[in-house]
């Protein structure tokens, strides 16, 4: 009953997506609050619609009803329960409700964004027009994903007779990591759909807008950067989540693959990133208008490119899981539709954004247009990288690979560019920048950069000079962070309780600018030294046997027949010590058996020593040398692999305080007054 | 209910858990069933031989898990390419040589880094293309729209002077544009 309440709620949720479409465009060319209101009601509507359903779609896991085809395909009641509860989003069904919830609950909380009838002020909120285009347009994507949801991929269709028992979710998602990264990377990618809506409301709305003067941009960059900042946020979150998830649990050694899969995650991160930039200059200049559009409509179709390159199966990936080529199709109708019709309304109305504040080479405009120049030809090369084999397959039949040699030759050298003019952009002034200046207050962390690239290749074996300038490129993104702070602080130039409140005063966004920024170089340190000075070696190790690399030796004390809920384990136990015997820690690392489903998975042993790992997986039994069994074990010495996953946390902490900025606060639902804003207590 | 008592007879069945394991332990231990447990890595005695073949392994694709190089690839197959690579090294042949030869044998699919050839030009100078118009177009643009600031005249000098010399410390330039 509750499942036929599930799929009642999705096909409703689809029906109000259309209402909310079309009774918005309607109230949008009538002029009619009332149609507008009412396609707002739909939106909220919608997304409680898809709540209902994906409620449902969890209590039928939960109860494993395997009369649920999507439940009997992916479930297991030898599962734990968590498991069981992430199933429900595990499978391609699933992660579509999981998709559309997102998507639906934006547009809702979108349409209940404060509304206004002039932009003038600063904190006032979205133009009728532009609000009620907007909400319309996230309901035609709600409801062209829902359309497919329902028609195509429906996750309540029943099965009759009801197996006895589910087929089990792949184990190698059996993970907490992997429990909660598809809802964080949903929520990024989906999250960019609202900015996509608001790009193209801001197209739509483009003749209006002339009349409303110069204030306009600077108010939709305002109302746009807190979507695209939360989105980038998740996604950071998700993809580092997901690496973690592919460190310990593929157990190769390795964090990043080049994958096609990690790739289309990686694309609209590219492209978010570089709109959070270039919405900067819209919002702070009015400058950057059209490229700011561009950017957004660009972010969400990589969203879509990055759902259908992982759901149709076209590439060959680690991480697809559910893959169906006729569903990818649809996925890919989907894009063509969506990404071809918006672009092609930027072509038409692109003219219409011209103009903006006029700003000279060497400025803060001009670092920030630099770094969307680096993001964007990066993101083109990722993108280059990953559909390049399948294109050239299908005009000539001839298979290449692209793999980490070629992103190493080409993203890193850009990305490198990138990071090395970074320190410069906060430290430059709006519209005429003073680069003597930036040099003469970005000395002493240049300094300290190169020094500390000295150390590195100096410290770490074997010497290798491309790895001390990558390490010093890691230095240089930390120290000039931090040298911006205190210049922004007048770190000892002012006398302490001036800079002390100089701190306090700092925007928030400040603070988060700092973080992100030094995140940055964080994990550029962490990625340089795990992959340049990592060290492995394997051996076949009966019990007592041991196995060393860089400085560490694993002891394999014994292995024991372990049964977990829904698998069978050989768990090795080891004892890490350091190559004179100090320092002994044990770690555990598994074999895992899933009966059900016939699959093998590794279950990495991590030990965490200082910044460094050392990371030992099992080997599959043989036979050894007097007959005695050995396993074959695999010992990897991980220097800094901490700061690789630390790196990115920062860097969402730092979103996240620019997120808390009162500047970037959402008006949502707050029709209360506004509380009057302190009066200004600094003499400008 | 049907569903429970199924389930409750795997898990309670000794005779099926005993089953069970016999099949795991017989999937990982006896080489006819499974594939066949490689030779371990036999590293080369010469260190510099060594760090070659290791840098040749990051090139070279897994046949059987395609998506990781042989450098960590279980499979058999990966081992016995391992082998080959060394052995070839320890023959004496260049680098160039041995991927030629792989090349030769699986074709180019085998290796990450694809050749640079007449249809893989955009592949590997499209980037760098595109950085240059982008900055070209970048520069045009910048030329054609450069801010034209006129000098000051004395009078606006000296307001400057007054309001610099009331206000101590250069406010932020980044903090909430309420005084504008």
């Amino acid at each position: 009953m509750i499942v036929e309440v599930g799929a009642f709620a999705l096909l409703l949720a689809f029906v109000l997506a259309v209402v909310q479409a079309g009774v918005s465009g309607m109230g949008r060319t009538l002029s009619s609050p009332v149609l507008a209101g009412a396609g707002q009601g739909a939106a909220i509507g919608s997304a409680l619609a898809v709540l209902v359903a994906f409620a449902a779609l969890i209590y039928a896991f939960m109860i494993s009803d395997f009369s649920v085809s999507n439940v009997a395909a992916n479930s297991h009641t030898d599962k734990p329960m968590y498991y069981k509860v992430a199933a429900a989003w595990g499978s391609h069904e699933g992660s579509l409700v999981l998709w559309c919830l997102v998507m639906t609950g934006f547009g809702a909380i979108l349409a209940m964004a404060r509304e206004s009838g002039s932009v003038k002020g600063a904190g006032q909120g979205l133009p009728f027009g532009l609000k009620a285009s907007a909400v319309g347009t996230q309901g035609v994507l709600s409801a062209l994903f829902l359309a497919f949801t329902v028609f195509t991929s429906n996750p309540f269709n029943r099965l009759n007779p009801a197996p006895f028992e589910g087929a089990s979710l792949n184990p190698l998602l059996q993970d907490p990591a992997l429990a909660v990264h598809p809802p964080l990377l949903y929520a990024g990618y989906v999250g960019f759909s609202v900015t996509f809506s608001l790009a193209v409301a801001a197209l739509i709305e483009g003749r209006s807008l002339a009349g409303l003067g110069q204030g306009f941009w600077p108010a939709w960059g305002r109302w746009v950067r807190p979507w695209a900042l939360a989105s980038w946020v998740f996604l950071t979150l998700g993809i580092t989540l997901g690496s973690f998830w592919a460190y310990y649990e593929l157990g190769w050694g390795g964090w990043w693959f080049w994958d096609p899969v990690e790739n289309a995650s990686f694309l609209p991160w590219l492209a978010g990133t570089a709109l959070l930039h270039s919405a900067i200059v819209t919002e702070r200049r009015g400058g950057l208008a059209s490229w700011t559009v561009f950017l957004a409509l660009l972010a969400f179709s990589l969203s879509i490119l990055g759902a259908f390159l992982v759901r149709s199966g076209v590439l060959t990936s680690v991480h697809a899981f559910a893959v169906d080529p006729e569903r990818g199709l649809m996925l890919l109708a989907i894009l063509a539709l969506v990404s071809g019709s918006a672009f092609a309304l930027f072509a038409w109305r692109a003219q219409q954004l011209r103009g903006g504040a006029v700003f000279a080479p060497v400025s803060r405009e001009g670092g920030l247009v630099l770094n969307n120049l680096f993001l964007t030809a990066s993101a083109a090369t990722v993108l280059l990288g990953t559909l390049y084999p399948l294109i050239l397959e299908a005009i000539n039949g001839s298979t290449i690979s692209v793999g980490p040699p070629y992103f190493n030759l080409t993203f890193t050298p850009l990305m490198a560019c990138a990071l090395l003019i970074l320190p410069a952009g906060p430290l430059l002034a709006w519209k005429r920048g003073d680069l003597r200046g930036v040099f003469q207050r970005l000395a002493l962390a240049a300094g300290l950069a190169i020094g500390c690239g000295f150390l590195g290749w100096f410290l770490f074996e074997p010497k290798k000079a491309l790895a001390g300038a990558g390490l010093a490129l890691g230095a240089w993104l930390i120290f000039g962070a931090l040298a911006e702070w205190a210049d922004r602080i007048r770190l000892f130039r002012a006398p302490g309780g001036e800079s002390l409140r100089r701190a306090r005063a700092m925007p928030l966004a400040a603070w988060g600018m700092m973080f992100a920024h030094a995140g940055l170089g964080v994990f550029v340190l962490g990625a340089v030294a795990e992959t340049a000075f990592k060290v492995e070696s394997a051996a076949a190790l009966s019990r007592g046997g041991s196995v060393a690399a860089a400085g560490w030796v694993a002891r394999l004390d014994d292995v024991k027949i372990i049964e977990g809920p829904n698998y069978l384990a050989e768990r090795g136990f080891l004892t890490v010590t350091r190559s004179d015997g100090s320092a002994p820690r044990t770690v555990t690392a598994e074999r895992r058996f899933f009966p059900v489903g016939g699959q093998t998975t590794t279950e990495v042993g991590l030990d965490f020593r200082g910044l460094d790992d050392v990371y030992v997986v099992m080997g599959e039994r043989r036979a050894g040398v007097e007959g005695a069994p050995a396993w074959t074990v695999r010992l990897y010495w991980n220097p800094w692999a901490r700061l690789i996953f630390l790196g990115p946390a920062i860097m969402c902490l730092g979103g996240l305080l620019s997120l808390m900025d009162r500047r970037l606060r959402l008006g949502v639902g707050n029709r209360r007054k506004p509380r009057p804003l302190p009066v200004a207590t600094e003499a400008g | 209910m049907v569903l429970k008592s199924c389930s409750g007879l795997i898990r309670l069945s000794g005779l099926v858990r005993i089953m069970l394991l016999a099949l795991f332990l017989g999937m990982v231990a006896s080489p006819g069933w499974a594939e066949p447990a490689p030779a371990p890595d036999r590293p080369l005695a010469d260190t510099v031989q060594e760090a070659r073949a290791r840098a040749l392994f990051a090139e070279v694709r897994c046949i059987v898990c395609q998506h990781e190089s042989i450098s960590g690839s279980q499979a058999g197959l990966a081992t016995d390419m391992r082998r080959l690579v060394r052995e070839k090294i320890e023959s004496g042949a260049s680098d160039e040589a041995i991927r030629e030869d792989l090349v030769r044998r699986w074709g180019d699919y085998i290796l990450f880094k694809p050749p640079v050839r007449l249809n893989t030009t955009l592949l590997w100078f499209g980037p760098f293309v595109l950085i240059l118009i982008g900055g070209l177009l970048l520069v045009l643009q910048l030329r054609k729209k450069r801010p034209v600031t006129l000098p000051l005249s004395q009078e606006e000098q000296a307001r400057i002077e007054d309001l610099l010399a009331e206000a101590e410390l250069r406010p932020d330039p980044d903090a909430k544009p309420r005084n504008h």
